[in-house]
């Protein structure tokens, strides 16, 4: 019985009067790829969010590992263990920062030593040759700056990888570039994902459960061959799907 | 039956910049009559750039040559602004993608439908704010009075989509360019927008050019496909024909998508070749 | 390990426009390289660079440059002579001495006051509004309303209350201006950290483990600073006019010095007869004035974000 990296429990968050999450509770075993589709102001980016500490919850449990956290406050470890990945490879990087520079800040932070070897691992890694360290970010396509983004994320060393829509900005070749070099880390250094995304297709290619959200509220938590077989059994759960089929002509 | 409206031959769009002219589209060539015709491609294939030439919405600075780009027997290059602002509109209309920024934020969307009739017509404010309303009502929006009154940021994303294809059928075009105008809505919105852009297309018996990145959403919309890659078109076929694509391009952007039930890991990635963009 | 060619010779400009920079400092330079270029394509800003590099070099050359000595005049001979007149090229004043002259050693001044005082308002500028505009809630709004009541004051009006109070004298006049400047570019530096604060970038620094103080330091501030400058810059002109009224009210640089506007003040009684005593510094304040305006606006149009991402 693997044990839970990560436990929520009964989480709310509001922002003002609206409620974001209502009473979410999730739990992702470790080594476990898990996902979360949801379509806008599910609150499943909110999630993510709070688990992260970028957003506060008001109610609710969270544990990582079995350490508690509450509010926005988290601790070196938690950063040493939790790493994400953003959704617009446009904004996720500083403008006005190399990528070295930027893979330099989290082992800066976190007083790491051989820091050169360290980034030339982290680009190779990602498949960026030695030639992008130098490179700002406005001179690198869309599929490349994720491909920093996630470099960043896994410098650290963490166990879990939060993932907020990674690919939804791309194109479709990209995205399986991607989704493939995702793939292949989690299986490199036995990540635990927790993947959102809008898309049925890539959350039932790269997660072994996943949860579908609504308006807030989870509507039910099935595995992707459960999916793949139709045997699920909310109403919204279906209308994702027949909608992930495409265009119908009645 | 399907007289031809729109020829297009040789299209070729650059733009000059800092580090020389940059290649947007390279010689597209294609006929549409009264069918439904989409344009397929990634960032950077020239496709919507295409859609913006034919409506004159390019920049200025750019460059803009074709052997032939005719509209229903005008020639695009060669008509002045007045004409072609009299041909927007009224003949060829454009849909975007976000109304969040196409549609303007200041100005009621009432109020928006109006000036778009009042540009084109010469009616009373009474008959304009009926014909909107009407328009309203046939995109599905069950109280057209309380939307007319409303703000593009107090309706959601799919009802703003319907309001700007309101806004832009109501002057009765025959040619509508729609640039991913439903790549910004929600899965399940997206089902319903198309619907309504599809019964409106066969009842009024217009041209639809459908530019997207989405090559199976676009197959299942449209009767004929073009594939677009680095500013050329590499394959046109028809929708029912696209398993038998015979460009590798087309075939590798038809098989890097992740589909509930294939299970390919690691997915096939589209090796790029570099005959292609020659 | 892939093996990068230097097929470039280093600092040509192949080598900084380079696509595949090598070292920290080829991308630097290549940074600076591209805004240079695109700064030097207007050519009002290079016009106002000009300006005020030849201000500079006259500041620093003006015991070479000078002709005569700016506070000692001739004051049997040469009293009020015209421009034109064999030794004085732009006449004197009432009291024999040089115009030229003290034009040229009042660039020193005028220098003086104008780095000074960028110096000492444009970083606390800066600090106040990162942090304001970063932390939010109740340090946000202590610190504007500070800044509020700053803002406040007409320049010359607390000015004039500093210097009578310390005395004058062109370093406290340096001071009064500083005190009156801050203001404006805290709330340029705030309006552009509100813009980042929620964006990505700053959200995965913080899900490293940086401290609110790194974050502000090294990612918030270096994104406020075009901005800045070119808004320092653009008050340049403004700063030396209010030192010149300052000196012309007398509460600024002090006689002997050749202050510019402390130059018009004393001409003011010969305006009609001996119009240059007064317009000669009245046109060295107009041209740098617009020097700086002009360079001003060439920063802001080669250091617009918007267009640093070509």
């Amino acid at each position: 019985m693997t044990a839970n990296v990560l436990s929520v429990r009964d989480m709310v968050v509001t922002f003002d009067d609206f409620v974001a999450l209502d009473h979410v509770s999730v739990d992702v075993a470790t080594g476990e790829s898990f996902g979360i589709v949801g379509e806008s102001g599910s609150g499943k980016s909110t999630l993510l969010r709070a688990v992260a500490g970028l957003n506060t919850f008001s109610a609710g449990t969270l544990s990582i590992n079995g350490q508690s956290y509450s509010g926005r406050s988290r601790s070196k470890d938690f950063y040493r263990t939790v790493q994400m990945v953003f959704q617009d490879p446009y904004g996720s990087l500083h403008p006005r920062q190399t990528v070295d520079r930027l893979l330099l800040e989290p082992l800066a932070i976190h007083g790491f030593d051989n820091v050169d070897q360290r980034i030339m691992r982290a680009l190779d890694e990602v498949g960026l040759g030695s030639g992008f360290r130098f490179r700002y970010s406005h001179q690198l396509s869309g599929g490349q700056r994720q491909r920093v983004a996630i470099a960043r994320a896994l410098i650290l060393e963490p166990k879990v990888l939060l993932l907020d829509e990674p690919t939804s900005a791309l194109d479709a070749s990209i995205q399986a570039e991607i989704l493939n070099l995702l793939e292949q880390a989690r299986k490199d250094r036995g990540l635990t994902f927790v993947m959102v995304s809008h898309d049925l297709g890539v959350i039932s290619h790269m997660c072994e459960r996943l949860a579908v959200m609504k308006s807030g509220k989870v509507v039910e938590t099935v595995t992707a061959d459960a999916l793949e077989s139709r045997a699920f059994s909310a109403d919204y759960t279906r209308q994702l799907m027949t909608a992930s089929e495409g265009f119908r002509r009645v | 039956m399907t007289d031809k409206l729109l020829t297009v031959e040789d299209l070729r769009v650059s733009f000059p910049t800092r580090t020389g002219e940059v290649q947007a589209v390279r010689g597209v060539s294609f006929t549409l009559g009264r069918e439904r015709l989409g344009i397929v491609g990634e960032s950077g294939s020239g496709k919507s750039q295409t859609g913006r030439a034919i409506m004159g919405l390019t920049p200025k600075h750019a460059k803009i040559t074709a052997k032939t780009l005719n509209f229903a027997g005008r020639d695009l290059l060669a008509i002045s602004d007045r004409e072609r602002r009299e041909i927007r509109g009224k003949r060829i209309a454009m849909v975007l993608q976000d109304p969040k920024y196409s549609l303007n934020p200041v100005s009621t969307i009432g109020r928006q439908i109006i000036e778009t009739l009042k540009t084109h017509e010469r009616i009373s404010t009474a008959e304009a704010k009926a014909r909107t309303l009407a328009m309203l009502e046939a995109v599905q929006i069950r109280d057209p009075e309380r939307v007319f009154s409303l703000y593009p940021h107090e309706v959601s994303g799919g009802m703003g989509q319907r309001v700007m294809i309101a806004m832009m059928l109501i002057c009765g075009p025959e040619l509508l360019i729609a640039d991913e105008p439903t790549s910004a809505l929600d899965v399940t919105v997206q089902l319903e927008v198309l619907g309504i852009l599809d019964k409106l297309v066969a009842e009024r018996g217009m041209g639809l050019i459908f530019v997207s990145h989405d090559l199976r959403l676009v197959s299942s919309f449209c009767d004929r496909v073009l594939v677009m890659y680095a500013g050329r078109v590499v394959e046109e076929l028809p929708s029912a024909d696209l398993s038998k694509a015979q460009h590798p391009y087309t075939q590798g952007l038809l098989n890097c998508l992740p589909t509930i039930g294939t299970d390919r890991h690691p997915l096939p990635v589209l090796d790029r070749k570099k005959e292609w963009a020659l | 390990m892939s093996a990068v060619q230097l097929n470039e010779k280093p600092y040509s400009r192949e080598w900084l426009l380079s696509e595949q920079p090598t070292s920290r400092h080829q991308a630097r330079l290549g940074r600076a390289y591209v805004i240079w270029r695109r700064f030097s394509a207007n050519r009002l800003a290079l016009a106002g660079l000009g300006i005020i590099l030849l201000l500079i070099l006259v500041a620093i050359f003006a015991d070479v440059l000078a002709p005569h000595n700016p506070v000692q005049g001739d004051l049997r001979n040469a009293r009020l002579l015209p421009p034109g007149t064999a030794g004085y090229l732009l006449g004197t004043d009432d009291q024999g001495r040089d115009i030229l002259s003290r034009l040229i050693h009042g660039s020193r001044l005028t220098l003086f006051v104008v780095v000074l005082v960028a110096i000492i308002a444009a970083p606390v500028g800066l600090i106040i509004g990162t942090v304001s505009g970063y932390a939010g809630g109740w340090i946000d709004a202590v610190l504007m309303r500070i800044t509020d009541i700053f803002l406040a004051f007409p320049k010359l009006v607390l000015a004039l209350a500093l210097v009578a109070a310390l005395g004058p004298g062109i370093e406290n006049a340096v001071l009064a201006i500083a005190v009156t400047s801050w203001p404006p570019y805290a709330r340029i530096a705030r309006a552009e950290t509100m813009t980042f604060r929620n964006s990505e970038f700053i959200s995965a620094v913080k899900l490293m483990g940086a401290s609110p103080f790194r974050i502000i330091l090294r990612h918030v501030m270096p994104l406020c600073l075009s901005s800045l400058i070119v808004r320092v810059t653009l008050d340049m002109a403004g700063i030396i006019l209010t030192a010149a009224g300052l000196g012309f009210l007398g509460l600024g640089a002090q006689p002997p010095l050749p202050e510019w506007g402390a130059m018009i003040a004393s001409g003011r009684r010969f305006i009609l007869d001996q119009w240059w005593v007064a317009a000669m510094p009245g046109a060295a304040i107009l041209i740098v004035s617009l020097g700086f305006n002009l360079l001003g606006d060439g920063l802001r149009d080669a250091l617009d974000p918007k267009e640093a991402g070509q």
